[in-house]
């Protein structure tokens, strides 16, 4: 086997299909979106190169600058309630009673479609009918806010599911790196003294800081390209006061049949996102890796 | 050893190039011919994309078969083959074949500002001939003039569509209302059913058009078909007194909370469920959800039986008259310019549009383009009624985000949704709408 594997040509051979797969899937569209956005298109007829225009509209269109505020507003919620997240999984691994049940509830919304999990909250935010309105109706408020409706309230509102949709995955990703430490670090700590907290703060979270750097970068990118709950649930609306760059791409390509100009704001898409992932590893850069063993 | 390698990076080669080819060879087979065994001449084979999948459209879709197969039956050398997507997959599955040239023979496309980039990139053949043969007088009047671009007809309407205020009539009768007939008389059965703490409205802005219609039928009742008409073409401006106050009484309306609650947020099918579930008392809707109202059993008998239908009241000292309508032509089908068949996808449109006027009616309740006479026919008494007033209209105002170019049709959209959560003032409204027209695409 060591000896197929150390021909450069075998390796060559097995990379292949996968390599021509995410060239063609992922890297050729890359550059073609890149193209488009320096054409005016609408999808259909003859493309007209038009150099940097649309690039230069982009900077001056303040529909797009607000839709990227709120992307960015929810990527540092998204990134705000890791702690939350790093805490529940915390608790979830010291041996609690019902860790096992709890996991399990925390990790049901990930089960679900991003579709449906928008039905599921329509229906809890519908003015009229839903839960959160017959409840606050309930407790004597008469005239409760039409939560989607409201153009100040709709991007809180939506980004309550969101955070919940992914709480799931965070908190899994935290209990797979949490039950990676050794036990035998934690029960030194114990008998030289430290308390839960002291062990969570010198012990866990040091230790489990390289999978926190990943999950920042997960969760901001994830944020800055977040499209489906919003797109089913709000559709950017109203005003867009709860447009982000990705419904705001789709709505310019496929609704106002500017594919030029859609492309363009993919394409800025994709550069924010490689920049900030670069900034992110950066600043979380640590010299030395803490190791146990 | 080393050819050994090369063959397996060929094999690998080809088996990837199959699945890949797989993926994009469906609906290519334009002329193929399939075990034409006992026909005589050629067998041709005529792709057809619609949207009206059995789960949604059951009524369309058994038109559709009903009329495939007979004509298969009466051109056995022809054999129709069917895509069915539902309405957002197929707008989108249409602008990628497109783009790649695979358009299918033959289509359902939407009028006006939807047809004008596909006629520009010559993706569909003019269908005048048509026109002026058999079908020639069929239709209703207005119904192929929105397919028409710098003079060619590029698509057959199916359907034509008028958008009435549906209301509930036990409502009504409890509160001792009677059918408005003028503004002033709307306004205050508006102001009634909100006093008692009915939402006197359903209407679901999340979609937008929905408000649009109110929009549009307001601009015709205070400044008249032919401002609305003028303004949207470019040839006049929104700023017009009369569309400025059109936009005003919208906001007027807004304020006496004529609309169910959240009505931004909502979606048309939730604000219809209001409607249907006897929680407001009027909707205003094109007559495509006629069937909801006569003949959907899903729908409980008690409150079908309960649902009419009136005309946009007049306002006092506007220059539209009460016989005026919004509305205009649904889909149409258009035959691909560079389809292989296209003689024989021709004949196929031909041959659909005159058994679908016939059809559409008594088996999908839909109103369609085509002239029929309904004295013979058995059918619920609101389609009736709607038919006929549909028959005396002064005219027919067609659709805003429809005729406009798409471009220009969102700025509308988002501009209504901005009138209605008053985020605009009814300059701003005239301003923007007067900017998009004048950029154009």
């Amino acid at each position: 086997m060591d000896k197929v594997l150390s021909n450069k040509k075998i390796i060559a051979l097995y990379v292949l299909p996968s390599l021509l797969l995410i060239l063609g899937v992922v890297y050729i569209p890359i550059i073609l979106t890149g193209y488009y956005g320096l054409n005016k298109w609408n999808g259909i007829s003859a493309m007209s190169y038009i150099g940097f225009e649309n690039y230069l509209a982009l900077a001056k269109d303040s529909a797009f600058w607000s839709s990227a505020w709120h992307s960015l507003l929810l990527a540092l919620f998204s990134t705000l309630s890791l702690v939350i997240y790093l805490a529940v999984a915390m608790v979830l691994a010291t041996r609690i009673k019902g860790a096992n049940l709890f996991r399990k509830i925390y990790l049901i919304p990930m089960l679900l479609s991003s579709v449906a999990i928008a039905q599921l909250w329509l229906k809890i935010y519908h003015p009229t009918n839903g839960i959160v309105n017959s409840f606050l109706q309930s407790i004597g408020i008469a005239n409760p806010p039409a939560w989607l409706a409201d153009t100040s309230l709709v991007l809180p509102a939506l980004f309550i599911p969101i955070l919940w949709q992914y709480a799931g995955f965070y908190i899994l990703i935290y209990y797979a790196a949490l039950k990676n430490i050794p036990a035998s670090l934690e029960e030194a700590a114990k008998i030289d003294g430290a308390n839960a907290l002291q062990i969570a703060w010198k012990i866990k979270l040091p230790l489990a800081m390289e999978v926190i750097k990943v999950t920042i970068v997960l969760a901001v990118v994830g944020s800055l390209k977040y499209f489906d709950l919003i797109y089913v649930m709000t559709d950017g609306g109203p005003n867009g006061a709860s447009e982000v760059m990705a419904s705001y791409m789709y709505r310019v390509a496929f609704r106002a049949h500017d594919f030029g100009y859609g492309s363009a704001i993919g394409f800025f898409l994709l550069v924010i996102c490689l920049i900030i992932t670069w900034i992110i590893r950066k600043l979380t850069a640590t010299k030395d890796t803490i190791q146990y063993s | 050893m080393f050819k050994k390698k090369w063959t397996m990076l060929l094999l690998t080669s080809l088996c990837l190039a199959l699945v890949l080819g797989g993926c994009g060879s469906k609906g290519n087979n334009g002329g193929a011919s399939q075990g034409g065994g006992e026909a005589k001449g050629d067998q041709v084979t005529v792709t057809f994309m619609h949207l009206w999948p059995e789960g949604v459209s059951a009524g369309q879709n058994k038109i559709v078969n009903q009329i495939i197969t007979e004509y298969q039956n009466e051109n056995p050398n022809v054999k129709i083959k069917q895509e069915v997507l539902d309405n957002e997959q197929y707008k989108n599955k249409l602008k990628v074949l497109s783009a790649s040239n695979e358009l299918p023979d033959v289509g359902v496309t939407w009028a006006a500002g939807f047809l004008q980039p596909y006629v520009e990139g010559n993706l569909f053949a003019p269908v005048d001939d048509l026109l002026n043969g058999e079908l020639n007088g069929k239709f209703v009047a207005g119904t192929t003039e929105a397919y028409n671009i710098d003079g060619k007809t590029y698509a057959l309407p199916l359907e034509f569509n008028i958008a009435p205020v549906y209301y509930n009539k036990a409502i009504f009768a409890k509160y001792n209302l009677e059918v408005p007939q003028t503004y002033e008389q709307f306004k205050q059965v508006v102001k009634t059913l909100s006093d008692n703490g009915v939402a006197p409205i359903a209407l679901g802005n999340k979609d937008r058009w929905t408000g649009s219609l109110w929009y549009m039928y307001m601009a015709d009742r205070i400044a008249g078909q032919q401002t609305l008409a003028n303004a949207i073409s470019g040839s006049a401006s929104f700023k017009d007194e009369g569309l400025i106050k059109a936009a005003t009484e919208v906001q007027a309306l807004v304020d006496s909370n004529a609309f169910v609650k959240g009505f931004n947020g909502l979606s048309n099918e939730e604000a219809k469920s209001e409607f249907l579930n006897d929680k407001a008392a009027m909707y205003m809707m094109g007559s495509w959800d006629l069937p909801n109202f006569t003949t959907n059993e899903e729908i409980p008998q008690e409150f079908r039986n309960n649902v009419g239908f009136f005309k946009f009241p007049t306002v006092e000292g506007g220059k539209g008259d009460i016989n005026s309508w919004v509305g205009g032509p649904g889909v149409g089908l258009f035959v691909g310019e560079n389809s292989k068949v296209k003689d024989e996808a021709k004949k196929f449109v031909e041959y659909f549009v005159t058994k679908w006027g016939e059809q559409s009616v008594t088996g999908a309740g839909v109103i369609p383009a085509t002239k029929v006479d309904t004295s013979n026919l058995e059918l619920p008494q609101l389609y009736i009624d709607l038919f006929n007033e549909m028959n005396q209209a002064s005219s027919i105002t067609l659709f805003a985000d429809v005729q406009m170019p798409a471009n220009a049709a969102e700025t509308h959209l988002n501009m209504i949704q901005a009138l209605f959560g008053k985020a605009v003032t009814p300059e701003k409204f005239s301003e923007e709408h007067d900017a998009a027209i004048a950029r154009g695409q």
